[in-house]
């Protein structure tokens, strides 16, 4: 609903890459204080009311602090968990059912993790790393392996002898590639990033950056980027969903939602980013609650300084916002940063 | 004409640093005034943390050259460990990047801080823990006295860092080293922390060195900032001439990477910091620099005064052969 109006390509009306509809997740957790041996659970509401949706060649950035829920919309995403709550779609089917029937879906849905050096085996070059979904897949037949395996290499900026070395010889930026490299190997339509560029020195940082969003123009990828800096969200993509304690708070096309967010907490984000020579901004009073003692009412209202008193009684849903973009607040704040006074 | 140099509270003098063959810190030469906040800036392996762990003494396994005088103290290098612990904490004290791994997880929070109190200054059980829970106040900690008795696992990594900055500050040190305090912690508990070190160590008068990688955020919590690369220092001065009127090509590629929000164009500097056995023998810089002239291979450039007279060790200092 919300996504597909800013994407220029979907004339056809085709079911979209990733469609969430009120998806939740709650797991199951010993209730704080139980006794010993007891086996009271409480559940936790990692993911609540989620609604998403991605197109066809979007680029989409996830940001939130820790315990946002931003790692446990992503297993939804790649299928690893089943929602407990609600419908994730992929291209109009249930994402696992999607990934339990044939290679499709995992052919064509890459990720990228966080932990990139983790995710190798460290006992296989950079070559059979970059080969083996080459074969899973069968995508190219074995005489061409090596020259195919040069050129993703070469994509990606790592050098043609790359391929005889171990992970443990690289850098974190070069790990970072041939992370890229693999997950490309599939020839995938979409990508799925996990703080793909976090933990670097800047200057690998921009170094990847620019192969990404190169890598994005150039092969039409949809792109799922989990990020906590708001300069590579508003930097790679086009959109921006803003997570907050398992809902998305808001969403929209990125440079509008950062330049006038209509969310306290989208703004309080926006001003903690540090900025040359700006004094530090007084940051948001506490930290985020636990999931499992929401509070009243609004999920934010326990530490946004705008809080009124309807914000302790009612919980906002993501409802439409201008052109494109959506917020769940009460009181969303005006272009001027002022807030609106009638309650919607 | 001459600066003034307000009166040093830690001087650098050729600090060098080998971790076996590897030089890992080259002739760094700095000064901190008192009540200064100074930000060291650069890519890992620059030798940024390499200058705060060894003012620290906590250096293990590396052979430290060169001087490094604390007002007062004389060579802290020269010191015997026995005498460095009555320094640490007292005089100067440190808070290191990842606190949950800092912290003891087998002992709660108190009594870490408590430990400290009463061996540093003496005080009794009693008067420890009122003045635990005082600091604990002060860093902002809700419900200091239940958190006294939490142990480090059940505290926020934001949480956690405080506890740090409680425990750091607990003798009133002229002087903090910071190692990248806020890296693993979300923006909006970034802003929290500095802010708090910054009031804490203003509210003492103490000086302070803040590691950092961010750019930005140096230039917002910082007076002047030392831009290190490969283990030198290639400029030096106010935030605002490194920043804005930097001379050194490096300074230049560092902060044409910071992306603030709404950077649309990037360009992504090429190769990456030379390992420590194929360093160049002239500017380290040379081999990655887009303003390298014959000269940079072969000779390595002072570091001299970005303007005519102004020596002062506080001023803008830079080491470039062919500067912006």
């Amino acid at each position: 609903m919300i996504m597909a109006q800013t994407q220029t390509q979907t004339t056809a009306p085709t079911a979209p890459v990733f469609e969430l509809i009120e998806v939740e997740q709650v797991f199951p957790v010993p209730r704080p204080g139980r006794p010993f041996m007891s086996r009271d659970t409480v559940g936790l509401r990692a993911l609540d009311g989620v609604r998403l949706r991605i197109a066809q060649g979007a680029s989409l950035a996830l940001v939130g602090e820790s315990g946002s829920g931003k790692s446990t919309l992503l297993r939804v995403l790649l299928g690893l968990d089943a929602p407990s709550g609600g419908r994730a779609l992929y291209r109009g089917k249930p994402i696992r059912e999607a990934r339990a029937f044939g290679t499709g879906f995992a052919r064509d849905v890459a990720m990228v993790y966080q932990d990139a050096r983790g995710s190798l085996d460290p006992r296989m070059t950079v070559g059979a790393l970059v080969a083996e979904p080459l074969r899973h897949f069968g995508i190219v037949p074995k005489g061409e392996e090596a020259a195919r395996v040069a050129q993703l290499l070469d994509r990606v900026g790592l050098p043609a002898d790359a391929a005889t070395r171990y992970p443990s010889g690289l850098s974190g930026g070069q790990i970072r590639r041939v992370a890229i490299a693999r997950a490309l190997a599939s020839e995938p339509s979409v990508l799925v990033a996990d703080e793909a560029v976090s933990g670097l020195d800047v200057s690998t940082q921009a170094q990847l950056l620019t192969l990404l969003r190169g890598l994005q123009r150039d092969m039409g990828l949809t792109l799922v980027f989990i990020t906590h800096d708001l300069g590579v969200a508003s930097y790679l993509c086009e959109e921006i969903a803003i997570m907050y304690l398992g809902r998305i708070v808001e969403t929209g096309p990125t440079d509008a939602v950062l330049s006038h967010p209509a969310h306290p907490y989208a703004a309080a984000l926006r001003a903690a980013a540090p900025r040359f020579f700006e004094p530090i901004p007084e940051p948001l009073p506490g930290e985020i609650p636990s999931p499992l003692d929401l509070p009243k009412g609004c999920r934010f209202s326990s530490r946004c300084t705008a809080a009124q008193e309807d914000c302790r009684l009612r919980d906002p849903q993501l409802g439409q916002h201008g052109a494109g973009r959506a917020v769940a607040c009460l009181h969303p704040l005006t272009e001027t940063g002022a807030q609106a006074s009638e309650i919607r | 004409m001459t600066d003034m140099i307000p009166s040093p509270i830690l001087t650098l003098t050729d600090l060098t640093v080998f971790r076996g063959a590897a030089k890992i810190l080259d002739k760094v030469n700095l000064s901190l005034a008192e009540g200064e906040t100074l930000a060291l800036v650069g890519e890992s392996g620059a030798g940024k943390s390499t200058i705060a762990t060894a003012v620290m003494r906590l250096l293990d396994g590396a052979k430290v050259d060169g001087k490094a005088e604390l007002e007062g103290a004389g060579d802290l290098l020269a010191l015997s460990e026995k005498q460095m612990v009555t320094l640490r904490g007292r005089r100067l004290s440190m808070i290191f990047q990842d606190a949950g791994a800092a912290l003891n997880p087998a002992y709660t929070v108190g009594r870490q801080l408590i430990t400290v109190l009463r061996r540093n200054l003496g005080l009794s059980k009693t008067e420890a823990r009122a003045r635990a829970v005082e600091l604990f106040t002060s860093v902002g900690i809700n419900d200091p006295e239940g958190r006294l008795s939490a142990y480090p696992h059940q505290l926020s990594g934001g949480m956690q860092q405080r506890v740090m900055v409680a425990i750091a500050l607990a003798c009133n040190p002229d002087l903090l080293l910071a190692d990248e305090p806020t890296s693993a912690l979300d923006v909006t508990i970034q802003a929290q922390i500095v802010r708090l070190i910054l009031s804490q160590t203003r509210a003492r008068g103490a000086s302070c060195i803040f590691v950092l990688h961010d750019l930005a955020l140096a230039s917002q919590a910082c007076d002047r900032i030392v831009v290190l690369y490969a283990g030198q220092v290639v400029e030096a001065g106010p935030a605002r001439d490194i920043l804005e009127h930097h001379r050194h090509p490096y300074t230049q590629q560092l902060k044409s990477c910071v992306l603030e929000i709404g950077t649309r164009e990037l360009t992504a500097p090429e190769g990456t910091v030379p390992p420590h056995d194929r360093m160049p023998a002239g500017c380290r810089f040379a081999t990655r620099c887009p303003r390298a002239l014959p000269r940079c291979a072969g000779e390595a450039p002072p570091l001299i005064p970005a303007r005519d007279g102004a020596e002062s060790p506080l001023a803008h200092h830079f080491a470039c052969w062919n500067p912006e």
